[in-house]
């Protein structure tokens, strides 16, 4: 843990990811607790509109609430709806990826047909339907999100997992009589852990973009929670006499994701064998 | 041939699946599609009324026979009355589709004529600055959502030179050229920018593959000039993970952008799909899903098709 911590900031873009990573995180831990400069959806009505100050950092909204305050508890939303749908998708895409690859034959050719009938859905329309099915909320779009990325945790999990399968120190596995139990979480799980690393750091930035995406067309996150896709949204009709509303919570979103895609490149740079010996 | 026949025996398969989840998906949501059709004036129908609206769209009858008819119906080529539109769902869908589509193919032109000389660009100035500069843009705008752009756009044109973006009734390609492609270059320009990025990294990344591979050396050592073993050597080669990014972007495109549609006030396919279901019009969001899967499907078997073509190794389906 602690050289891949050491790796990670002795790479370029991995330093620059996890600082960005780390301030979000600690912006959403703020944000979830409530410790926020104002409280989020208290409305000051006299300063409705108010351009960014040393009051307001960075201006008010329609409502006369603090946008500052709003972004934090939008980026602990977001974040919780991200890491909540992305280990639903972790754990669901990595058990069904097992049981294909393992139990392969019938079962494989069950589980990638229904995984094919899921990605032949485009992502938001799934996630939209799903939403509309249960009704808009935090909890539908963990769901939403997580069962639109399970297709792609399966593949990665089931394409390795093949061909870990046929290798000779799980032949020797069995020989010994290990149970398959231990032979799957034992050398198939572990031997995984690291194309998941990079899979997950990838995906927590492709669910915060569809988190924001579902709240933008009001199918997140519900008023008057703050949420950044429900922010920018709000923010389209005072576009030229607040441009604040929309900038802030725009580079909010954009700067979270970049976050995640410079680690998950680092991390990938790192685990992948194949580039680590370059760059040791 | 045989791969091809094999890959188009699996499409019924997840079409059937396709089918069944949106089948059911759709009349899990709460609400009838009558009350969404009529409003607040569904209160005034008498039952008979209501029963006599059920029985037209067929929705009178239990889930496995609607299912039945509709499967059956497909089959002849009647996808259904469309709720909120009171036409067969198939006009409806077609007519949305010419927009999608070609907002589809700006977008990956725009990718294309963007992304591949900045990735070839990148790769053959590698560890330079200007290397440098190339992947920070392309990470930028890989990280930036439709929506963000799209609204940056708008703002920028609106704050800075006081113009809006051409919106309005729409105006088909062969109707009006020039009103359509002022409608569909600022939609076109905000969805192809990430999709530029992604290409810009592929091909830099298969690109940079390529160049350290011996058959470039080999090409090199023999004096070939350095144009020739980018462009007749290293390119074909490079060019496989562009057409798989480019392929899959592009079947996701012709699903429509509901976002940007969204922000650009565009009648595309997305926009049908999210209102249809928030109007829980069954049979145009099953009609219309089963479409996009479709071709979707298309899609992807074309880019896998393309394979063989660019690089003549590959057989499709031994593995």
């Amino acid at each position: 843990m602690k050289r891949i911590l050491r790796a990670i900031f002795g790479h370029g873009s991995g330093r620059i990811g996890g600082v960005i990573v780390g301030v979000y995180l600690l912006l959403a831990l703020l944000g979830l607790l409530g410790l926020t400069p104002h409280n989020p959806i208290t409305q000051y009505r006299i300063d409705r509109l108010h351009a960014p100050s040393a009051a307001y950092w960075m201006g008010t909204d329609l409502f006369g609430r603090d946008v500052a305050s709003r972004l934090m508890a939008g980026i602990g939303q977001s974040f919780t709806v991200a890491f909540f749908s992305v280990a639903f998708a972790t754990l669901a895409g990595t058990v069904m990826g097992l049981a294909a690859a393992w139990l392969g034959r019938r079962w494989d050719g069950i589980v990638m047909r229904i995984m094919d009938v899921l990605l032949a859905f485009p992502a938001i329309l799934l996630a939209l339907l799903i939403v509309t099915v249960a009704g808009p909320g935090t909890w539908t779009s963990v769901v939403a999100i997580g069962i639109v990325y399970t297709p792609i945790f399966t593949r990665v999990v089931r394409g390795p997992a093949l061909s870990l399968k046929a290798r000779e120190f799980v032949d020797a596995a069995r020989t010994f009589g290990s149970s398959p139990s231990y032979i799957v979480t034992r050398h198939l799980l572990l031997n995984l852990v690291a194309p998941l690393t990079v899979q997950v750091t990838l995906a927590l930035a492709w669910a915060l973009l569809t988190e924001a995406g579902l709240s933008f067309l009001g199918l997140g996150t519900q008023p008057p929670a703050a949420s950044l896709g429900l922010m920018l949204s709000d923010s389209r009709n005072l576009m030229e006499t607040a441009p604040w509303l929309m900038i802030f919570p725009g580079l909010a979103i954009m700067i979270s994701i970049l976050g995640f895609n410079l680690l998950g490149d680092a991390l990938r740079d790192i685990l992948d064998p194949k580039t680590r010996r370059a760059l040791a | 041939m045989n791969y091809l026949l094999r890959r188009l025996a699996t499409f019924p398969l997840v079409l059937l699946g396709v089918s069944i989840l949106v089948f059911v998906a759709i009349r899990m949501v709460p609400g009838d599609s009558i009350t969404a059709m009529l409003g607040t004036e569904a209160g005034l129908l008498t039952p008979a009324q209501r029963d006599a609206l059920a029985a037209y769209f067929g929705i009178d009858q239990p889930w496995f026979v609607q299912y039945w008819r509709w499967i059956g119906g497909i089959l002849h080529g009647n996808f259904g009355i469309s709720v909120t539109y009171g036409r067969p769902v198939l006009d409806v869908i077609l007519e949305r589709f010419p927009l999608t589509l070609e907002l589809a193919i700006l977008s990956m032109i725009i990718a294309l004529a963007v992304g591949l000389p900045a990735g070839i660009y990148a790769a053959t100035h590698s560890e330079k600055p200007s290397d440098l500069g190339v992947r920070i843009v392309a990470m930028i705008g890989q990280s930036t959502p439709s929506f963000v752009l799209g609204l940056l756009i708008i703002y920028t044109l609106s704050a800075g030179f006081g113009v809006l973006p051409a919106m309005g009734e729409f105006a088909p390609l062969w109707q009006d050229p020039l009103r359509n492609l002022s409608q569909l270059i600022l939609p076109a320009i905000t969805l192809g920018f990430a999709f530029a990025a992604s290409v810009t990294r592929i091909a830099r990344s298969a690109m940079l593959d390529v160049l350290s591979d011996d058959y470039v050396r080999t090409a090199r050592s023999k004096g070939a000039s350095a144009r020739s073993v980018i462009w007749r050597h290293a390119l074909p080669n490079a060019l496989i993970p562009v057409v798989t990014l480019g392929g899959i972007e592009f079947g996701y495109l012709l699903g429509g952008a509901v976002i940007v549609e969204q922000i650009y006030a565009l009648p595309g396919l997305g926009r049908m799909v999210l209102d249809a279901i928030l109007q829980r019009d069954y049979a145009l969001v099953q009609g219309a899903v089963l479409f996009i899967a479709f071709n979707f499907m298309i899609v992807n078997l074309l880019v896998d098709l393309a394979y063989v073509a660019l690089d003549p190794r590959i057989r499709l389906g031994e593995q």
